[in-house]
C-alpha cells in the first residue's frame, strides 16, 4: 500500500526520530511510503490562537499537498484531529475549498488508527523490555476518539510492561500556546501530570503527540525525575535487533 | 454586601497565576471538582439513553433560540393571563430600575433572594442598596459568598473555594445570633444557617428569585434546588419578582421532561434533585412579577457559532471536569459564569474592550473535557476558537504569528529555518526570553536536532 507520511513541522524540526520511526515500522509491514516534500504544517497553532486567515492558508496547502493520496499517516493525533475536525469548519459550505477538505481529510489517519483500521494489525512485531505508561492525549482522546487502540498495540509489543496512568484522560496543560499564554495553570497542570507519572514507577511515559511530550518531558527533565518520553511510533519501531 | 465583579482588574493569566499558589484553595477545588465528577460519571453511566436525551436538550433549546421572539410573546400572554405582570429589560440598568421600582411599590426595604445568576450578572444587589434596599441571600453557599463578602467561584456552588473551617469563621464573625461554641461540623453549620435564614424567610414580604426554565406553553417558572430554601423564598413572601435571562425559555411541559433528568445529573451528580419548584402566574395571595432579562443575549444570538453558547441551563458540570478551572478557581474569570461557559459565555455578553474579558478566550487548553460532559452538546472549544479569532492580540504577537505563518506556508523556507536553526543550536540559552520565558521557567527546551526529518529524508531517499 502507497501511502504519505505527514511528518508534521513539530516533528519535523524538533523530533524528527518519530519520522524515521514511522518510516522503518511501515515499511517493515509492508507499506510503500512517501513524503510530499512541499508539506509543512497543518495549521492549527494559527487557527487555535485566533489567526484563521493564516490558519486557512496553511490548510489550502495542506489539501493541495496530500490531494492524490489514499490514505495520509499521521504521528500526531492533534494534527490528524485538526484536518479530520476542524478543517470542515474553516471552509464555507459549497466552496471550492470545502469540497478539498471533503476529499483529503477522511483519509488522513493518525499511526495507530492506520495500523489497527487500516493495515489490520495488533501485533507490529516489536520488542522494547520497558516499564512504560501511557497518556492518551487529549485530542487522540476527544477529538479522534482513539479508544484503546494504542494501548492495545503497545500490550503486543514483547518485553513491555504497561502500567495504568493515574488521572490519565486528564489534560497535561500543553494546549499549544496555551502553555505560554497562562504558563502557572499550565506549569500547574504538567506538574500534577508529572506526579501521576512518577507514581506508577515507569521508565518511559508514550503518547501519540509530541506536543504533550514536549511539554511533559520539559517537565520531567527540569525536575531530573530520570523518566524519558517517547513517541508511540519509536516504541513500536523498536525491534529485538535493533536493541 | 457580596462584592461586585464589575472593574475587576487583571486578566485571566494574572490572576490564574495567584490562585495557583493558594494552596488550599487548589486543595479545596481539587476535592470538590473530582468527588461531583466522579458523581456524574456514576449517574450519567446508569442511563442507557444519555447521549439521545442530550441529543433532545440540544434539539430542544436550537429550536427554542430559533423561534425566540414566538416563544417569547407566548410566555408572556400565558403569564399575564395567569396574573403575573411581565416586564421586559433591554440591559442591566433597566432590569436593576424595574426590580428597585418594584420593590419600592411595595414600602420594603429588605428582601430575600434565592439563587439567581442573572440577578448577579446585572449587580442587581448592589442597584438596591443605592436605593437603600438590602437583599439577603437564602442559598447557603450564596449566603456564605454574601457573608464573606466574597464573589462566587462556581456556578452550583458559589462557596466551593471555602472549606467548612473558613465557613464556621465567616459565621461566627458575621452572623448575628450565632452560637459562639459553633463547630465546623457541616450538621451544625447548616442548622446555624437554617435558623438565621429561618427568620429571615418569616420577616421578609418581598422575595426576588431566578428560574431555571420558563414554559412558553403555560407561563410556568421552574427552580431546581437542593435545600427546600428557595420554596421558602417563593412561596412566602407577598411579592414574588423573577429576573430571567430570555434564553431560559422552553417551548412546552412536555420539553421539561428531558431538562429535569438533564440538569440534576449533570450538576449535583443526583438522579433528581430534591425540590422542584413550579409557579404559574399569580398565586393567591401573592404579587408576581416577571422580569426578562436581555443584557446582550439578543447579540449573542445573532453570532453564528456563538450563539450556541445560549443552550447552556448552568449545570456547571464543564466547570468540574475542566482542568484549567480545577487550578485557576472561578473568580480568576472575573465574572459570575467562571470556568469553560464563562470563557465563552461572558466576554460575548460584555464584549472584550477590556483586558479581563479579551484574555477570557484563552483560558483553555482545548481539551475538550468540557464539550464531552455538556448535556446540551455546546462545542466550548469552537466557540473558545472563533472567539479567538476575535479577539485583541498583542503587535508583538501579531508580528511573530505572521512571520511563522510566511516561513510554514512555503517548505523551503521552513527547510532553511529548520537548517538556521540547527545550526544556532548550541547558542540557544537555557533560559529564553520574551514571552518564551514562560516555558523555560518551569521546563526545559527539547534539544534542537542536527538534522530535521526532511533533510534526512531528502539524503536517504533521494539519494
Amino acid at each position: 500500500m502507497r501511502v504519505a507520511l505527514f511528518i508534521t513541522c513539530v516533528n519535523d524540526t524538533l523530533f524528527p526520530g518519530t519520522g524515521r520511526a514511522v518510516v522503518s515500522l511501515l515499511r517493515r509491514l509492508g507499506c510503500d511510503v512517501d513524503f510530499p516534500a512541499a508539506q509543512t504544517c497543518c495549521g492549527q497553532m494559527h487557527v487555535n490562537t485566533g489567526y484563521r486567515e493564516e490558519g486557512v492558508r496553511l490548510a489550502r496547502h495542506f489539501t493541495e499537498v496530500f490531494a492524490g493520496y489514499d490514505a495520509v499517516v499521521a504521528p500526531s493525533g492533534s494534527c490528524a484531529a485538526m484536518v479530520r475536525e476542524q478543517y470542515p469548519k474553516l471552509a464555507r459550505p459549497g466552496s471550492r475549498g470545502a469540497a478539498a477538505i471533503a476529499e483529503v481529510a477522511p483519509k488522513v489517519y493518525e499511526l495507530s488508527e492506520f495500523l489497527i483500521d487500516v493495515l489490520k494489525v495488533e501485533d507490529v512485531g516489536a520488542y522494547f523490555p520497558h516499564r512504560v505508561t501511557y497518556h492518551p492525549t487529549c485530542h487522540s482522546l476527544r477529538g479522534l476518539h482513539l479508544g484503546d487502540r494504542p494501548t492495545r498495540l503497545l500490550k503486543n509489543v514483547r518485553g513491555l510492561e504497561l502500567v495504568p496512568l493515574p488521572g490519565s484522560e486528564e489534560c497535561c496543560g500543553f494546549g499549544g500556546t496555551f502553555a505560554v499564554k497562562n504558563p502557572a495553570v499550565s506549569a500547574a497542570m504538567g506538574a500534577d501530570k508529572t506526579r501521576n507519572i512518577l507514581d506508577t514507577g515507569a521508565e518511559v511515559l508514550c503518547a501519540a503527540d509530541n506536543s504533550c511530550l514536549m511539554h511533559i518531558g520539559g517537565t520531567l527533565s527540569r525536575q531530573k525525575t530520570g523518566v524519558r518520553t517517547m513517541h508511540l511510533a519509536e516504541i513500536l519501531a523498536s525491534t529485538e535487533e535493533a536493541q | 454586601m457580596s462584592a461586585t465583579f464589575l472593574g475587576m482588574p487583571g486578566n485571566f493569566p494574572k490572576n490564574a497565576a495567584k490562585a495557583v499558589h493558594n494552596s488550599q484553595l487548589r486543595y479545596n477545588l481539587r476535592k470538590a471538582t473530582h468527588t461531583i465528577r466522579g458523581k456524574r460519571a456514576n449517574v450519567v453511566g446508569e442511563l442507557p439513553d444519555w447521549q439521545e436525551l442530550r441529543a433532545a436538550g440540544k434539539a430542544i433549546k436550537d429550536h427554542t433560540l430559533r423561534n425566540l421572539d414566538r416563544y417569547l410573546i407566548q410566555l408572556e400572554e400565558a403569564v399575564t393571563r395567569a396574573g403575573g405582570t411581565v416586564h421586559w429589560a433591554r440591559d442591566a440598568a433597566e432590569a436593576n430600575a424595574i426590580v428597585a421600582g418594584l420593590v419600592k411599590a411595595t414600602g420594603e426595604t429588605e428582601v430575600v433572594k434565592v439563587k439567581s445568576m442573572a440577578t448577579q450578572e446585572i449587580e442587581l444587589n448592589q442597584a438596591l442598596a443605592e436605593q437603600g434596599i438590602t437583599a439577603y441571600e437564602t442559598d447557603l453557599a450564596e449566603l456564605i459568598v454574601q457573608l464573606g463578602d466574597d464573589f462566587p467561584s462556581h456556578i452550583l456552588v458559589p462557596a466551593i473555594h471555602r472549606n467548612r473551617s473558613e465557613i464556621r469563621e465567616i459565621f461566627l464573625e458575621k452572623m448575628p445570633k450565632v452560637p459562639p461554641h459553633l463547630t465546623d461540623d457541616p450538621p451544625a453549620l447548616a442548622e446555624a444557617a437554617r435558623l438565621h435564614l429561618r427568620e429571615r424567610f418569616l420577616k421578609s414580604k418581598v422575595a426576588i428569585s431566578g428560574a431555571n426554565f420558563m414554559v412558553a406553553e403555560t407561563g410556568t417558572l421552574v427552580v431546581l434546588e437542593s435545600e427546600g430554601n428557595g420554596r421558602m423564598c417563593l412561596t412566602l413572601p407577598e411579592t414574588l419578582i423573577s429576573v430571567v435571562g430570555i434564553e431560559k425559555l422552553l417551548p412546552s411541559w412536555r420539553d421539561l421532561e428531558v431538562f429535569l433528568q438533564l440538569l440534576p445529573r449533570s450538576s449535583t451528580g443526583e438522579r433528581m434533585n430534591p425540590y422542584t419548584s413550579m409557579w404559574t402566574g399569580a398565586v393567591e395571595g401573592q404579587d408576581f412579577h416577571l422580569v426578562l432579562l436581555d443584557n446582550g443575549r439578543t447579540d449573542v444570538l445573532a453570532d453564528e457559532v456563538g450563539r450556541q453558547a445560549l443552550r447552556c441551563i448552568r449545570c456547571s458540570a464543564c466547570l468540574n471536569v475542566c482542568p484549567v478551572y480545577e487550578r485557576a478557581g472561578g473568580h480568576a474569570y472575573g465574572s459570575v459564569y467562571p470556568g469553560p461557559i464563562g470563557a465563552i459565555l461572558t466576554p460575548q455578553l460584555r464584549g472584550m474592550s477590556s483586558d479581563l474579558d479579551a484574555s477570557l478566550p484563552f483560558a483553555s487548553s482545548l481539551c475538550g473535557a468540557c464539550y464531552e460532559v455538556c448535556p446540551v452538546a455546546i462545542d466550548i472549544p469552537e466557540v473558545l476558537v472563533d472567539l479567538r479569532a476575535k479577539a485583541p492580540h498583542a503587535a508583538a504577537e501579531r508580528a511573530g504569528m505572521k512571520v511563522a505563518g510566511w516561513i510554514l506556508n512555503d517548505h523551503e523556507r521552513l527547510a532553511k529555518a529548520q537548517r538556521a536553526a540547527s545550526r544556532l543550536r548550541g547558542l540557544i540559552p537555557k533560559r529564553l526570553p520574551g514571552p518564551m520565558s514562560a516555558w523555560t521557567d518551569t521546563r526545559d527546551m527539547p534539544e534542537i536536532p542536527e538534522e530535521s526529518f526532511r533533510d534526512w529524508w531528502e539524503r536517504n531517499e533521494r539519494a
